[in-house]
């Protein structure tokens, strides 16, 4: 599988995929895209880098497990939604705050920190899955 | 931000939130939220069970609060996000799902603490903590949810987890019972899903209080009875209810013998609260069509049971068939349907919950000081410790549905509203079902406790880590059997809550009364 061609190109796929993985989770809030498809695009983008590089390079990337990654993400869903409890609002209430960063107003909620924890646990789970049938196929 | 001028009590909860209320969903979110924790953390063995075994209690302290919560003031409702029901997903406790939910967590706080004791650290490397949390979640969120979709993702939920405990160790035997176990389940799942898509294709809503309501108004146009159905394979595949019980003896004995109890106590009564969530308090008048096919199920079930118990040599084994027996008594009790019926149902999944763990546990050990699970083989374990041997003899009472101890009530309930609509034949199966499984088990204790022992028993010492969580249970089925009273009026509060669904229902809407 790895050719030359897929080695030279793999990098700026796989860096050009995670950007596109970020601005399609950010853009999903109001258009299609959101936190499980930014993520299932991600997952690819390592997947593409562990067919080119091999496995152990994307480990190395990846710095934390993938399992550690996509625990991550859940535990910022679960706060994402635990964060009502100081509002005295029902859990996973959306909740807003707009700071004005540089004089733009940077709209940030609950419901973005919420997707982007579905987004590490998509990213974590299907690229864990992707780096062991890669890893059987190499055997 | 213009949408916030406008309107919106007509679409958002937006008084504040008693603190009460968070009760409904913290008994989900914590284990979800340590779960993940202690996946990050996998690497940590020590750090696991200090983290996990006080998280479980506090879930514990939750759901007790939350039950006398409910019990004094009704079923408490929270709507996810703050979208107004039936739009917004909605959590519903009332006394039937919070007493499993209680159940449910006592039982998994015992595994926890049993598994200091039997799961190693490469086991506990693998994650079998996480998975404990994350199983618990999904178990406890299953009884607390008032959504029927919902209600799906949370079998998810406990399933995923549950695969990844049946595989710990990943001996090639465990992959063979993880297999029958995965493809049954999934078959039921899918079942489970088809039937809600046709639910929501029909009453445009997934709401269960809003679904009561509107079954009950629009009956007549809708083929209810074809959903009823649906629902009935599914959580009966799901409960191991004859005839689609067979995945249960296959699998439940090869996981490390703290995870087939925690299976025990969990699985199968997810399945069955599941039964009686939708055919008593959705579809009374079709579970009322259906009595007489879940009554021959629960007949045939039970007897398939005992008899399978009879004729295993494995204890594990034994012990697998004894589950399936069990669910028998309470698919008979939700044939019957009088409060008597579904209550006795309720109690004897609580009593079996708490039983079939103790038992798995004490199976385990006896297990581990004989070296062997054959029953041709052990023998000498009374002589090797007499406390063990007394703890195993109120089990072996309890599940054989003698007085006085807790299996014996839900059954006498059982049995005497058999007989109250004259199902004479259906109270004779749970009568002979229960001398069978006596026989089982006296058997069971007379070779493996009394039988001296053929040679010397393996030098293994007893641990304190694994006797702890057996005796507590045991305590626990010695209580309810010996105080039986209060537990009685709140299994029959709950049925009639079930039953008559008009004080879920207010929770959830209150302004329809």
């Amino acid at each position: 599988m790895s050719t030359l061609i897929l080695r030279t190109v793999a990098p700026f796929l796989t860096a050009l995929m995670l950007l596109f993985s970020v601005f399609v989770l950010l853009r999903g809030h109001n258009e299609p895209g959101g936190g499980f498809i930014g993520g299932l695009i991600a997952a690819s983008a390592f997947a593409v880098h562990g067919i080119a590089n091999g496995v152990a390079a994307v480990r190395r990337a990846l710095r934390f497990h993938p399992m550690a990654v996509s625990a991550f993400g859940l535990v910022l869903a679960c706060l994402a939604g635990l964060l009502s409890v100081v509002f005295a609002v029902p859990f996973m209430t959306g909740l807003w705050i707009e700071p004005t960063v540089l004089g733009v107003t940077v709209p940030l909620s609950s419901v973005m920190l919420f997707d982007t924890g579905v987004y590490l646990v998509v990213v974590g789970a299907i690229t864990s899955v992707a780096l062991a049938l890669e890893e059987r196929d190499g055997d | 931000m213009a949408a916030t001028q406008a309107d919106l009590s007509a679409a958002l909860v937006l008084t504040p939130v008693p603190p009460a209320d968070w009760l409904v969903v913290l008994p989900v979110a914590l284990p979800l939220l340590a779960g993940a924790v202690l996946t990050m953390l996998r690497r940590s063995v020590r750090l696991q069970a200090a983290l996990a075994v006080p998280v479980l209690a506090l879930v514990v302290l939750l759901d007790a609060l939350l039950l006398a919560h409910v019990h004094g003031n009704g079923p408490v409702t929270m709507v996810m996000g703050r979208w107004l029901p039936p739009f917004g997903i909605a959590f519903t406790a009332d006394l039937a799902g919070v007493l499993f939910a209680l159940a449910a967590a006592v039982v998994a706080l015992a595994g926890s603490v049993h598994a200091l004791a039997d799961i190693g650290d490469g086991e506990r490397r693998y994650g079998f903590y996480p998975f404990l949390l994350l199983l618990v979640a999904g178990v406890t969120g299953a009884f607390l949810t008032g959504d029927v979709f919902n209600l799906y993702v949370w079998f998810e939920v406990l399933l995923i987890s549950s695969f990844g405990l049946i595989v710990l160790g990943s001996e090639a035997r465990q992959i063979d019972g993880a297999i029958r176990y995965a493809f049954l389940n999934l078959v039921a799942t899918t079942l489970f899903l088809v039937a809600t898509g046709y639910l929501y294709g029909l009453f445009g809503t997934l709401n269960m209080a809003d679904i009561a309501v509107k079954a009950a108004e629009r009956r007549a146009d809708l083929p209810t009875m074809t959903l009823a159905a649906l629902y009935l394979l599914a959580f009966g595949m799901k409960a191991a209810a004859f005839p689609v019980h067979f995945w249960l003896p296959a699998s439940y004995h090869t996981p490390r013998v703290t995870v087939s109890a925690l299976f025990a106590g969990l699985l199968t009564k997810v399945g069955v609260y599941a039964l009686l969530r939708t055919l008593v308090m959705l579809f009374p008048v079709e579970r009322e069509e259906l009595s007489f096919v879940i009554a021959l199920a629960g007949a045939a079930t039970m007897l398939v049971g005992a008899l399978g118990a009879l004729g295993q040599s494995d204890i594990r084994r034994l012990l697998g068939y004894t589950v399936v027996s069990g669910i028998g008594v309470m698919l008979s009790g939700l044939a019957l349907g009088s409060p008597g019926g579904v209550g006795g149902a309720i109690f004897y999944a609580l009593h079996s919950m708490v039983v079939m763990t103790a038992l798995y546990m004490a199976a385990g050990l006896a297990g581990r000081l004989s070296g062997t699970f054959d029953l041709n083989r052990l023998g000498g374990l009374h002589a090797r410790s007499a406390f063990f041997s007394g703890l195993s003899l109120v089990l072996v009472f309890a599940v054989s549905g003698l007085p006085p101890f807790s299996g014996f009530w839900p059954k006498v309930m059982v049995t005497k509203a058999a007989l109250d609509i004259g199902a004479w034949w259906l109270a004779a199966a749970i009568l002979a079902s229960g001398f069978l499984t006596t026989i089982a088990f006296a058997r069971l204790f007379l070779l493996a406790w009394w039988r001296p022992a053929e040679g010397d028993l393996p030098a293994v010492e007893m641990p304190a880590g694994a006797l702890l969580p057996l005796a507590l249970l045991a305590v626990l089925a010695l209580w309810f059997g010996l105080f039986p009273d209060a537990l009685l009026s709140a299994v029959q509060s709950a049925a009639q809550g079930l039953a008559d669904p008009s004080a879920y229902v207010r929770s959830v809407f209150p302004e329809v009364n």
